[in-house]
C-alpha cells in the first residue's frame, strides 16, 4: 500500500483513462445535441445525426465502464459518491435516455414537428449539465461519516457546481462544433466554423473561471498548485493551454478541417490533467484516498488481466468502426 | 411529501420498475441478434432474396429495441450506487469485477460492431458485415453470461470471504463465477430469450399470413418461429424443472413460497394448483391441490417428506402471494408455448401450416407470452429470495443507500413518467414497423441510396436471384 506504483494507483489511472475516453468520445456527440437548436433545417439535422449514429452507442459504453469499474475497483468511493451526487446522476440518466432513443426514434415518427429532435437536444443538454455539476460537487468535497455519505440530497447545489456545469456545456459544444467542421461541408461547415470561434473564447473563459475558483474551495488545492516544488510540475499546464489555444486559433483562421477537433481534444486533455493534479491522491476529495477505497488486491488483479488484454482490442475495433465511417457525411444519403 | 414513506420500500419499487422495463429489451434482443445472424448466414449461403429482406426487416426493429435496451441498461448500472450504496460497498469487490468483465467483453463488442451491422453492409462487404452481425449476437450472449453470473452469486453465494470492513471478497474466482445456480439460470434465461423472440417473430408472421397466405417473407419467418417453439419449449420446461430442483437444494424457502407450502408435510406434499396465500395467517386459503404430486415433482418420490415455511424463522419468509402467483403465470405460459409448438407441428404434418387461421390466431395471441413469462420468472426468483440481497448473508434492509425518502420517491416518479413516455413511443414505432409485411427490396435502417436498392444480392447468389419468390 506504500509503493509509488501499486495496483490501486494503476486502477486509479485506468478509471481516469476510461472517464477521459468517455469525455473524448461522448463529449462531441453530446455537444451536437447542445448545438442542435442552432441548426433548425431538417437536412442539416439529418447530417448531424448521421455523423454519429454508427458510433454513439460505443461512445456511451465508456461511461458504463467508468461506473462499473469504479464499483469494482473502488467500491467505497462508488458507494459514497453515488448517493452524494444522487440528483445530478438521476438527471444525467434521464437526459441520456431521451437523447439515446432519439437516434432511432426520430427516423420513425410520422409527425412533421419532430419531438425527438427536442428530446435529443434537451437530453444532451441535461446530461452534460448534470455531468459538469457532478464534477463540481465532487471537487468541493462531500460529507462522509464512517463508510457512508452523510450529507443531504441538495448539498451538490452551489455556485461552483453550477459553474462547472456550464463550463462542461461550453466544452462539449466546442467539441461538437469542431466535429462538424471535420465531418461536414458547405453551409453547415461554415456555420460550424463560426460557432467554433465563439465557443473557443467561451471555453477559455470557463477554464479561467474554474481555475480561479478551485483554489478557494480548499487549501489542499492551493498548496497543490502553488506551493514549491509542486509549481515546477503544475506551471507547464497553463503554458500548454496557451500553446494549444494559439494552434487552435490558427487552424480555425486557416480553415484546416481536421485540426480544430483534435486540438479541442488536447484542450480537454490539459484541463483533465489539471483536474487530476488537483484531486490526487483522493478519489473522494478531502475524505477518501484511492488506497482507502480500493477493493482487495485479488479483485483488482483479476480485472487487470481483462483490462490489459481487452482494452487494446476494444480500441482497435473502435478505431476500425470510425475508419469504416470516415470522411465527410453527404446530405440525404446517410452513410452511403 | 413522502416523509412518512420507507426509503427502502421506495428503492425496491424503483429497482423493480426500472428492471422490469429493462429486461424486456435484452430478452428480445438476445434472441433477435441470433435470429439475424441465422438469416444473414442463410442469405449468404443460399443467395435467396427472401432472407436478406427478412434480415433488413428485423434489423430495423432490432435497432429500435437495442437502443431502448442500452439506455435503460445504463440506468441499472448506476442504480447500484445511487439507491443501493451499502450493497455496493459490501459486494462491489465480488460482483463489480463480473460486471466490469461484462462491459469489457460484451458491451463494447455489441456497441463496436452495431454501427457496421446497422449501416455498413455496402461499406465493408458482405462477409465482413456478417462477422459484425456475429459479433453483436455473440456480445448479447456474453453479456447474459456475466450478468447472470453476478445475479446467481447473489442468489447462491460461493467462493467468498468477509474482510475486516464487512465487505465480501473473492476467495476463489472460479467458484464465484460458476456458483451453484449459475449454469441453470444461464440456460433457462437464454432459452427464454430465444422463445420470446420466436413467439414475436411467429406472431408477426401469422399476422401477415392471415391477410395473405402467399407472402414469401411471412411464410419463412412463421415456419422458422414455429420450429423454435416446437423444439425449444419442451427443452425449456425440462430446464426449468432442473433449475427448480437446484433452487430446492440452495434456496429451499423460495421453493416453499413458489409452492405455497407454509406447512411441512411428513409423508408426501401435495401440489397446490391454485389458492389464495394468506401471509399473515401463514396458510393458503381455498387451495385446490393434487395429493402427493408436489413431492413427486420436487423429490421424484410420492411419499418423500417436504419441509414448509414453518421450519423457517418468520423474519426470513419471502412474500408468498407474489412468488406463488408469478410462478404459476410463468409455468402456465411455458405450457401454452409447448401447446402452440405441438399445434404447429400437427398443422405442418397436415400441410396447413400457412393456411390454418386458427393456428395463426393462436400464434398472434401468444406473441407477448415470452415477455410475460420472462417477467413472471424474474419476479418469482427475485421476490422468492427476499428478504436478502445476498442470500442468507446480507438483508435487503441493510443494502440501501442512506437517503431520505423524498429523494428516492422523486427519482421513482421521474423514472415512471419518463419510461412510460419514452418506451411506449418506442413500442408504438416497433408495432408500426411490424404492421407492414417484409417486401421485395426491403431496406435496412436509414435505407440505401436509391440507385443501389435493387441490387442487394450477394455476388455468389446472383444466379439464384428470384428463385426465392
Amino acid at each position: 500500500m506504500t509503493g509509488i506504483i501499486d495496483i490501486a494507483t494503476i486502477w486509479a489511472f485506468i478509471i481516469a483513462f476510461a472517464v477521459f475516453v468517455y469525455v473524448v468520445m461522448d463529449g462531441f456527440d453530446l455537444g451536437l445535441g447542445i448545438l442542435f437548436p442552432l441548426f433548425p433545417k431538417k437536412a442539416d439535422r439529418d447530417v448531424i445525426m448521421n455523423s454519429v449514429a454508427p458510433v454513439w452507442d460505443g461512445n456511451e459504453t465508456w461511461l458504463v465502464l467508468g461506473g462499473g469499474g469504479l464499483m469494482a475497483a473502488f467500491p467505497l468511493a462508488y458507494a459514497v459518491l453515488m448517493p452524494a451526487l444522487y440528483t445530478p446522476m438521476i438527471a444525467m440518466l434521464i437526459g441520456l435516455i431521451f437523447r439515446g432513443v432519439a437516434f432511432e426514434f426520430r427516423w420513425r415518427t410520422l409527425s412533421k414537428q419532430n419531438r425527438w429532435d427536442i428530446a435529443f437536444a434537451g437530453g444532451s443538454l441535461l446530461a452534460t449539465l448534470a455531468q459538469g455539476i457532478a464534477l463540481g460537487a465532487m471537487l468541493q468535497g462531500v460529507h462522509v461519516e464512517g463508510r457512508h455519505y452523510a450529507g443531504g440530497w441538495w448539498d451538490w447545489l452551489t455556485p461552483f457546481s453550477i459553474l462547472t456545469g456550464l463550463a462542461l456545456v461550453i466544452g462539449y459544444a466546442l467539441l461538437g462544433a469542431t466535429w462538424l467542421v471535420l465531418k461536414t461541408e458547405g453551409g453547415l461547415r461554415d456555420k460550424a466554423y463560426r460557432l467554433s470561434w465563439w465557443l473557443l473564447f467561451a471555453m477559455l473563459a470557463a477554464i479561467g473561471a474554474v481555475s480561479i475558483a478551485t483554489p478557494f474551495l480548499h487549501v489542499h488545492y492551493t498548496q497543490r498548485w502553488f506551493a514549491w516544488p509542486n509549481v515546477v510540475l503544475t506551471a507547464p499546464v497553463p503554458i500548454a493551454v496557451a500553446a494549444v489555444t494559439a494552434l487552435l486559433l490558427r487552424s480555425l483562421a486557416n480553415r484546416q478541417d481536421y485540426q480544430p477537433f483534435f486540438l479541442s481534444l488536447a484542450l480537454f486533455a490539459l484541463s483533465y490533467a489539471g483536474l487530476g493534479i488537483s484531486m490526487w491522491p483522493y478519489i473522494v476529495p478531502q475524505s477518501i484516498t484511492i488506497w482507502q477505497a480500493a477493493s482487495p488486491e485479488n479483485s483488482q488483479v483479476f480485472m487487470l488481466f481483462g483490462v490489459a488484454g481487452l482494452i487494446p482490442l476494444i480500441l482497435g475495433y473502435t478505431a476500425w468502426t470510425y475508419w469504416v465511417f470516415r470522411g465527410k457525411v453527404k446530405p440525404g444519403s446517410g452513410y452511403h | 411529501m413522502f416523509e412518512g414513506w420507507d426509503a427502502v420500500v421506495l428503492a425496491r419499487a424503483q429497482f423493480a420498475f426500472t428492471m422490469s422495463f429493462h429486461i424486456v429489451f435484452p430478452a428480445f434482443s438476445i434472441g433477435l441478434a441470433s435470429y439475424l445472424a441465422v438469416l444473414e448466414a442463410l442469405w449468404l449461403w443460399t443467395g435467396r432474396e427472401v432472407f436478406i429482406n427478412l434480415f433488413n426487416y428485423w434489423l430495423k426493429i432490432f435497432a429500435v429495441a437495442f437502443g431502448m435496451g442500452v439506455v435503460s441498461g445504463i440506468v441499472m448500472s448506476y442504480q447500484f450506487g445511487t439507491n443501493w450504496s451499502a450493497f455496493s460497498d459490501k459486494t462491489g469487490s465480488v460482483i463489480g469485477p463480473l460486471m466490469a468483465y461484462e462491459v469489457l467483453t460484451a458491451f463494447f463488442l455489441e456497441a463496436g460492431f452495431l454501427g457496421v451491422m446497422l449501416f455498413g453492409l455496402e461499406r465493408v462487404g458482405h462477409r465482413l458485415h456478417f462477422v459484425a452481425t456475429l459479433m453483436v449476437a455473440t456480445g448479447t450472449l456474453i453479456s447474459a453470461f456475466w450478468i447472470l453470473s453476478a445475479n446467481s452469486w447473489m442468489q447462491t453465494p460461493a467462493g467468498y470471504a468477509v474482510n475486516a470492513d464487512g465487505q465480501f471478497v473473492a476467495a476463489d474466482w472460479l467458484k464465484v463465477i460458476f456458483n451453484p445456480s449459475f449454469p441453470y439460470r444461464l440456460v433457462h434465461m437464454v432459452l427464454a430469450a430465444y422463445l420470446t423472440t420466436a413467439l414475436v417473430v411467429g406472431a408477426v408472421g401469422a399476422f401477415h399470413l392471415l391477410r395473405d397466405q402467399h407472402l414469401p417473407g411471412p411464410r419463412v419467418m412463421f415456419s422458422m418461429a414455429m420450429w423454435m417453439a416446437t423444439l425449444v419449449a419442451p427443452i425449456q420446461i425440462l430446464a426449468g424443472d432442473q433449475h427448480g430442483l437446484n433452487t430446492l437444494e440452495h434456496q429451499p424457502a423460495k421453493v416453499m413460497a413458489m409452492e405455497g407450502h407454509y406447512q411441512s408435510h411428513k409423508d408426501g406434499a401435495p401440489l397446490l394448483l391454485f389458492g389464495l396465500p394468506d401471509q399473515a395467517a401463514g396458510k393458503v386459503r381455498y387451495a385446490i391441490e393434487v395429493p402427493k404430486l408436489g413431492s413427486l415433482i420436487l423429490k421424484h418420490s410420492l411419499d418423500a417428506p417436504l419441509a414448509g415455511l414453518d421450519t423457517v424463522p418468520r423474519e426470513n419468509w419471502p412474500p408468498v402471494p407474489i412468488t406463488f402467483w408469478s410462478f404459476r403465470i410463468m409455468v402456465g405460459m411455458g405450457f401454452l408455448m409447448m401447446g402452440l409448438g405441438l399445434f404447429s407441428l400437427w398443422a405442418r404434418w397436415r400441410g396447413t401450416l400457412y393456411q390454418s387461421r386458427l393456428l395463426h390466431i393462436c400464434a398472434m395471441a401468444m406473441g407477448p407470452a415470452g415477455f410475460i413469462a420472462v417477467l413472471a420468472g424474474w419476479i418469482t426468483t427475485e421476490t422468492g429470495r427476499q428478504p436478502f440481497t445476498v442470500y442468507g448473508l446480507l438483508r435487503t434492509t441493510e443494502s440501501a443507500s442512506p437517503l431520505a425518502s423524498p429523494a428516492v420517491a422523486s427519482s421513482l416518479i421521474a423514472f415512471v413518467i419518463v419510461y412510460f413516455a419514452v418506451f411506449s413511443a418506442g413500442v408504438i414505432y416497433i408495432l408500426r414497423m411490424m404492421a407492414a409485411p417484409p417486401h421485395h427490396g426491403e431496406q435496412g435502417p436509414r435505407g440505401d441510396a436509391p440507385a443501389r436498392a435493387a441490387g442487394i444480392t450477394p455476388a455468389a447468389g446472383l444466379a439464384a436471384r428470384g428463385s426465392a419468390r
